[in-house]
């Protein structure tokens, strides 16, 4: 495999950055680098593809997947993250059985933030079946919160201080939502992860609701 | 001496003689024994169903009351074998309906049954006690309300990872008030169950040893089902799932105290959704496990998983995730000093992430864990120093299968190939049997086992050697070879013909993706007429005349008393039917017409 058949561009070419100085090789300190007539750095890390054709007799590499043809002409560096990808098109491999490819697809995890907390916590979204379920799991785990349903919404709150929380989430697009406007399925499908804010920050997003007790904190 | 007893003598002795095996040598020894033997034999194994014929099993085992049948070959399992391939079971079932065969067990694994096999099953054979279903599909839930409902002796339903289509029928209410014989139910294959029913059945069933229940049982069924099966010896739990504080629950607390009750029980598996924090009620029976199943166990990880694993000192066989990560195998090595068999399965299997096993924890259980005779394991990562460890750690290893994420990976800290760690393996394991291959390999690695694997019996290659000489050091070596399987592996015609008589000496042979080529299996066919040798030509790229040297993308062949099957796909060429069918165009002919 010769590396006369890569189209090799430096990018330092290209752009007009100095990108050659800045590359990182492996050499030893105050070595220069090397870069040969075809273009093939000395010093770097090989990809996939080159240690494939490491002195080994062979004068083919055997590979009958087109996917694996194509990663023999990539250039040295995009090799060894362009095999990882395709590699998933690889019939049969690895091989596991069908039922053993879901395993994790049944699960959820997202994180879970309360504010003034010093770590956060994850829960598995389909473990549960309601707003409910979810809001008592939470209050396990933040053992110092109680559900606190005013009018029908969902709000926690910490006795201690009569500081109240309420929950909201992240969507797929990025945006904060409040919990519990959409049906129980839908949020779990978009629910990225869930962030328990204090309610004196949810300004405008919390319903107006009458505060029984004061922040002492 | 032997021949001067009487016959009832010879067989009295014979009865003592149970493997399938040794009983196949004795019937070999001389005429007499041959009789003898196969009047007496109750238990008849075929491993391809394609090899021999049910006729022909009638004929030889009259008193045949237990059959075990196996179908589509093994890379199947991985989508390498098209649907509809082949492998049914109805011919068999039909035949030995006919026949006055009194069949009790059949276990059937790979194949395709229907929902008619199995209602001719249940209304054939009035003594039918045990119907073991692995890998199979193409029937569903009315299929087994047929055999509830008719087989009224049933001491075993054991349904292993099939694809069945669930109807809304309730097939477990199908066995009658009168079924009181149970000794093994496993559904977990399915997604639904009358819960009801279940419950009922349990209650009457007071011979239940093993039960394998699905994520429709919730923790509430669960306890009430324990309450009437403290006996159980096997379980498998189905949803784990509180959604309340445990110290709360009422539930909670009773499944803690009917647990207690549960002594007997030593084979723990299931969890497939799972609370953790209700594991708790389950470390009372961690004691005494032998065998731990965890390997559908998403849900149990990190320290949760450790304290379980902590509890478990006298574990044999553990199947689990690798989120278990090495530490956690660190563990398992500190705690299960008798353990025989691990099974590490990857919990994202197609993911871009990482595997998080890699060759530090192999090391750290070969070195816990010297008892430790078959391996399963999907890892990152494989280090020539590490198999090397393994090997001395353990020599014990029976089955060796290793499998690396990234195909044809070397030895990420020397970038060498992964033979002379491999090569210790059959260096050291003298019995082993099985071995899968896996990382960067060249040809020494398979001289490596021709030489040593003097037991092997079954070897699977992917992404392997370098040249024919490689296949050849195998098949010239391995003296017991039965199964070859080879993928993505550069071996052609020359190593498949060299030895073309090895095949009879084998199950099957497997080759895809490999160099051989459309004019080597038809000279192999024409060779070796008890051999069916199969092309799965599934994209049509060879028009079979045209092209001898065109490469073969799936072949299977496998020695058979039979004349090829009748019943192949368009897609399965049988090339012994092609070339030797009178009437079928020979392929002078089929040339001189078309070109």
């Amino acid at each position: 495999m010769s590396p006369e058949n890569r189209n090799y561009m430096p990018e330092s070419d290209v752009v007009g950055l100095n990108l050659k100085e800045t590359e990182l090789t492996l050499g030893m300190p105050g070595e220069t680098r090397v870069t040969t007539d075809t273009g093939v750095k000395l010093g770097t890390k090989r990809g996939f593809s080159e240690t494939i054709d490491l002195n080994l007799g062979r004068s083919n590499v055997k590979c009958h997947d087109k996917v694996c043809d194509d990663e023999l002409e990539n250039d040295v560096l995009g090799g060894a993250t362009k095999s990882l990808t395709e590699k998933a098109q690889l019939v049969g491999w690895p091989p596991v059985r069908a039922s053993r490819k879901n395993v994790m697809k049944s699960c959820k995890f997202i994180k879970v933030a309360v504010d003034g907390a010093p770590y956060l916590r994850k829960v598995d979204l389909e473990m549960y079946n309601s707003y409910q379920q979810l809001l008592s799991a939470l209050e396990d785990m933040f053992s110092c919160l109680t559900i606190r349903n005013y009018l029908n919404e969902k709000k926690l709150m910490d006795p201690a201080n009569g500081v109240e929380y309420v929950a909201t989430y992240e969507d797929r697009d990025g945006d904060w939502m409040l919990v519990g406007d959409v049906p129980w399925k839908m949020f779990v499908e978009s629910c990225k992860r869930v962030r328990l804010m204090k309610s004196s920050e949810a300004i405008g997003l919390a319903p107006r609701t009458p505060q029984k007790c004061s922040s002492t904190a | 001496m032997m021949n001067y007893f009487p016959d009832e003598v010879l067989e009295h002795v014979f009865d003592f003689v149970t493997s399938h095996r040794d009983r196949n040598a004795v019937s070999l020894v001389c005429k007499l024994w041959y009789r003898v033997e196969r009047f007496s034999r109750q238990r008849v194994f075929i491993g391809n169903c394609y090899a021999i014929s049910p006729e022909r099993l009638i004929a030889r085992f009259p008193g045949v009351k237990a059959l075990t049948l196996k179908g589509k070959p093994h890379f199947a399992d991985f989508n390498l074998v098209p649907q509809d391939w082949g492998g049914y079971v109805q011919p068999w079932i039909e035949a030995l309906a006919r026949s006055r065969i009194g069949l009790e067990e059949l276990r059937l694994k790979r194949m395709v049954v229907s929902d008619e096999s199995l209602d001719v099953l249940s209304r054939s054979f009035t003594n039918f006690k045990s119907l073991v279903l692995v890998s199979c599909e193409g029937f569903t839930t009315d299929g087994l309300a047929a055999i509830a409902a008719n087989c009224w002796f049933l001491r075993e339903l054991d349904l292993q990872e099939n694809e069945i289509e669930e109807k809304k029928n309730d097939w477990l209410g199908c066995f009658p008030d009168s079924c009181t014989s149970l000794v093994s139910l496993n559904f977990a294959c399915l997604k639904e169950v009358n819960l009801a029913a279940l419950e009922r059945l349990v209650a009457r069933n007071p011979n239940l040893k093993s039960l394998k229940l699905n994520g429709a049982v919730t923790l509430e069924a669960l306890q009430r089902i324990l309450m009437r099966a403290p006996q159980l010896v096997d379980l498998g739990t189905g949803s784990f799932v509180l959604d309340r504080d445990p110290n709360d629950s009422e539930t909670y607390k009773k499944l803690r105290a009917t647990i207690l009750q549960c002594r007997s029980i030593r084979n723990l598996s299931g969890f497939l959704k799972v609370t953790p924090r209700c594991l708790p009620a389950i470390y009372p029976i961690c004691l005494n496990l032998t065998y731990l199943n965890l390997s559908y166990a998403a849900g149990i990880h990190g320290s949760e998983l450790i304290k379980l694993i902590r509890l478990c000192g006298k574990l044999q066989r553990l199947w689990i995730l690798d989120c278990i990560e090495d530490k956690g195998l660190e563990v398992v090595a500190s705690t299960c000093k008798d353990l025989q068999e691990l099974r590490v399965f990857p919990s994202d299997p197609f993911g871009a992430g990482h595997t998080a096993v890699t060759e530090t924890g192999l090391v750290a259980i070969s070195s816990g864990c010297p008892k430790l005779n078959s391996l399963l394991y999907l890892c990152q990562q494989m280090t020539n120093a590490a198999l090397i460890a393994v090997a001395k750690n353990c020599p014990n290893f029976i089955r060796f299968r290793l499998c690396i994420r990234d195909p044809a990976k070397p030895d990420p800290v020397t970038m060498q190939p992964l033979d002379e760690g491999f090569g210790a393996i059959v260096q050291s394991s003298k019995r082993l049997r099985r071995l899968s291959l896996s990382g960067l390999l060249t040809d020494r690695v398979l001289l490596y086992i021709g030489k040593y694997a003097e037991q092997l019996e079954m070897l699977s290659i992917a992404f392997a050697g370098e040249s024919d000489k490689g296949m050849l050091y195998v098949l010239n070596g391995c003296k017991k070879l039965r199964k070859l399987e080879i993928r993505d592996s550069p071996f052609g015609d020359m190593a498949l013909l060299r030895d073309v008589g090895k095949y009879e000496t084998m199950r099957s042979l497997w080759m895809s993706s490999c160099d051989v080529t459309l004019g080597g299996c038809k000279t192999l066919a024409k060779k070796m007429p008890r051999l069916n040798v199969e092309i799965i030509n599934e994209n049509d790229q060879i028009k079979f005349a045209h092209e001898d040297s065109q490469k073969v993308e799936k072949m299977y062949l496998y020695r058979t008393l039979v004349w090829p099957r009748d019943d192949a796909p368009e897609f399965v060429w049988t090339l012994e039917k092609l070339l030797f069918t009178p009437g079928v165009l020979l392929e002078d002919q089929w040339s001189s017409l078309t070109n």
